[in-house]
């Protein structure tokens, strides 16, 4: 078949066969790897400026550096991977617990709204040049001095979108899992909850400690939902945290329009940064973690068809991540001097410490569920996965190290942080290992439709790994000279790593072109209209025997 | 151990953190070449798990009292309100400019207290040298104490600058050589 036949139609993707459930997610899919790509060149042009200031569309105006620098964020963790996870547990929660989606019209709802809530935030950026960064340190956000008073408005009503999806997915995930319904028909929400948590790991682990029988032999919820359940509690509380600061800068914002004066020093800008980095911080050191050790425990577990080693134990890593996650904001603050040095020391040292153990956990756990299964097959899935696992094994010491009130000392807002820590982590650990989920999934959301090329998957696997570890590593070495995260230098500093890391950084971009380019021509452009065209079979569930049009039936 | 600048300490930490990553890196691709072959591969090394726990325990506790006791600003910074200083400077922000008390003059060795304040926004307040190092720095946020203790050991003429977004118009808060440190023998010279 010619090139321009797969651009048009694919190789044999039929997108009238979809069920509704499929279609949602791939839905998200789509959006979800459109606003990678845009984070992607964003990135990609702020360490070319880092080069040469001068390149378009920046041309040496800080103006518009800092606004690509507070988008990129936005597009990068809410447009791509914030839809990216969302999609894969809509679609996971009713294949695992075996029982139909909530809501599929909520699930069309939240990805809506995080692709408006994502455009209006770039706009606002783009138009405006609206630019207090994702930290949006207080007064910044509120300072009409600098920044256009619509521009803020538009930005802040695109994130709160973004949250109003993200408690709508919340809402879906919850009620999809506590549904009485199919193999949970005679479990109590009681027993559902306790499993959620993972007190039942944790139980099952102090019985066989006391020579008794387990607490339970066969959980409510197996571990991979166990897992989205918990870090989904985190990604509740950041939403509302985000909504209330966005609610805060919104009044300011309307207070200027209206022609009033507010103080913004009514508000404490170091008591604002502790609300808004607890809530931020579950992002990072919540829902990630505990999603990403989910997914790598769901990935080892389908890639080897065992069982997971050591599952109460996993159950009960993640009741404990539970208790660091909302613990360990203070590591942020440490170079802040007028946040109490007790907080600094337990928060943001010693509670940020355990997550050393948490990770390092679900690292073991998933290698030796691997190892044991061995001989195993170098498919893509397992390929990426071992990606992801390398990604964390750099990115989490990285962060204790900096966790620290000496490191942090002369650490603190470098490019260290930003990449040896947040890029490999993000780029390599969470990037891959989301990667492997999307090969795993691509069989069952596209009613095994074949790959246009594995000569394509194999560059994107090598460019992307390379790139990410080098951009990371590129940047870190400048860090440790000196250079910081927040600042765009102009007279050619640090030159040498940013050529490098710049060169990285283009091998990003390439290896997504290649993903991008690989499922087009798998699914064509016929294809991907159809994904976007309402489904004719509704069925909300999948892998359910008899095939679960009845279930759909069942609701009408 | 111990680290008398900043210097020191990160070219300690390049290093440990390089063969760190490399180790891990190496680890993993054992691992991959290894879960293929049909052949058991032969651990290099037997890690009992409960051994790998208290390893992860170590590392990550072990590692804030190596650097308590390996780095003298850690101790300096909890104490600080307990030490006296032997020169204090008062720095003020506002509408991104630092306002100094002129040139900032120290003899190496001497204890100083950095005292600053914003006006208006978060600002950042860092030292560096003239080869765009970090020696120390701080957050200043309107509001409440932003106070930095710090003894020189090394001698040179250092440049302040924000180290925290404050707007783009903060992008050229830099004050080139604020601070000259003298004193030092040539051996202990440094940017």
């Amino acid at each position: 078949m010619s090139f321009a036949k797969h651009l048009i139609s694919g190789t044999n993707f039929d997108a009238g066969s979809l069920t509704a459930l499929q279609k949602i997610t791939l839905r998200a899919v789509v959006m979800s790897f459109l606003f990678y790509g845009l984070a992607s060149i964003e990135g990609t042009l702020m360490r070319v400026a880092l080069v040469n200031p001068n390149i378009p569309p920046i041309e040496g105006s800080a103006s518009h550096y800092f606004s690509i620098m507070t988008v990129h964020p936005i597009v990068g963790i809410f447009g791509s991977t914030y839809q990216l996870v969302f999609a894969a547990f809509m679609f996971l929660i009713p294949f695992l617990t075996k029982k139909p989606l909530y809501s599929v019209g909520l699930a069309n709802f939240v990805w809506i709204n995080i692709t408006v809530g994502t455009a209006l935030a770039w706009i606002a950026a783009f138009i405006w040049h609206y630019a207090p960064l994702y930290t949006l340190y207080w007064p910044l956000p509120a300072d009409v001095g600098q920044f256009s008073t619509i521009g803020g408005v538009v930005f802040i009503v695109g994130v709160a979108l973004i949250m109003i999806g993200t408690l709508a997915f919340i809402y879906n995930i919850y009620a999809t899992i506590f549904a009485r319904v199919g193999v949970h028909a005679n479990k109590t929400t009681k027993e559902l909850l306790i499993s959620g948590f993972g007190i039942d790991g944790m139980l099952n682990l102090i019985n066989k400690l006391r020579g008794k029988p387990p607490y339970t032999k066969e959980p409510a919820l197996s571990l991979p939902v166990v897992a989205i359940f918990r870090g989904t509690v985190d990604t509740f509380l950041d939403a509302l945290v985000i909504l209330g600061a966005g609610i805060l800068v919104l009044a300011y914002l309307l207070a200027d329009l209206s022609g009033a004066t507010w103080n913004v020093h009514a508000i404490d800008a170091l008591l604002y940064k502790n609300f808004f980095w607890w809530g931020l911080d579950l992002v990072a050191d919540g829902l990630v973690l505990i999603y990403v050790a989910g997914t790598w425990y769901l990935l080892a577990t389908i890639i080897t068809g065992q069982k997971l080693f050591m599952e109460n134990v996993a159950r009960a890593a993640l009741l404990l991540e539970l208790v660091v996650s909302w613990m360990v904001w203070s590591h942020h603050l440490l170079g802040d001097q007028g946040q109490p040095e007790m907080m600094k020391l337990i928060s943001g040292e010693m509670v940020t410490a355990f997550e050393l153990l948490t990770q390092g956990l679900a690292l073991f756990i998933t290698l030796v569920t691997l190892w044991k299964a061995r001989p195993l097959k170098m498919t893509f899935e397992l390929k990426y996965l071992l990606g992801g696992l390398v990604g964390f094994g750099l990115a989490v010491p990285a962060a204790i190290i900096q966790a620290d009130m000496g490191m942090n000392r002369v650490l603190h807002n470098t490019q260290w942080i930003i990449g040896a820590h947040v890029h490999i982590a993000l780029l390599v650990g969470l990037y891959m290992t989301l990667y492997s989920a999307v090969y795993v999934l691509w069989p069952m959301l596209t009613n095994e439709t074949r790959l246009y090329s594995t000569k394509l998957s194999n560059a994107h696997f090598w460019l992307h790994l390379i790139g990410g570890i080098g951009m990371g590593a590129f940047m870190g070495m400048a860090g440790l000279d000196g250079m910081l995260r927040r600042h765009f230098y102009m007279n050619g500093e640090y030159h040498t790593f940013m050529v490098f890391a710049a060169i990285c950084a283009v091998m990003l971009v390439t290896a997504w072109l290649l993903f991008l380019l690989n499922i087009v021509l798998s699914v064509g452009i016929k294809g991907l209209i159809g994904i976007f065209l309402p489904a004719e079979d509704e069925t909300a569930t999948f892998g359910i025997d008899p095939q679960p049009s009845v279930v759909a039936a069942a609701r009408k | 151990m111990t680290f008398a600048t900043s210097v020191e300490l990160l070219k300690f930490h390049w290093v440990a953190y390089s063969i760190y990553a490399l180790i891990i890196i190496s680890v993993v691709a054992w691992f991959a070449y290894n879960l293929t072959r049909p052949n058991k591969a032969k651990s290099i090394v037997r890690i009992p798990f409960y051994g790998y726990i208290g390893f992860l325990v170590a590392g990550g506790v072990g590692h804030h009292i190596f650097t308590y006791n390996s780095i003298p600003w850690v101790s300096e910074d909890i104490m600080r309100h307990e030490l006296k200083p032997d020169r204090t400077f008062d720095i003020e922000i506002a509408d991104h400019k630092f306002k100094l008390p002129g040139q900032m003059k120290v003899n190496v060795g001497e204890r100083v207290y950095f005292n600053a304040k914003s006006h208006d926004l978060v600002y950042g307040f860092g030292l560096f040298r003239q080869d765009g190092s970090m020696v120390s720095q701080m957050q200043v946020n309107p509001g409440t104490r932003n106070d930095l203790m710090w003894t020189f050991n090394e001698c040179g003429e250092f440049d302040v600058m924000s180290t925290e977004y404050s707007g783009p118009g903060g992008n050229d808060m830099k004050v080139k050589k604020a601070l000259v440190v003298t004193g030092c023998d040539d051996q202990k010279k440094g940017a």
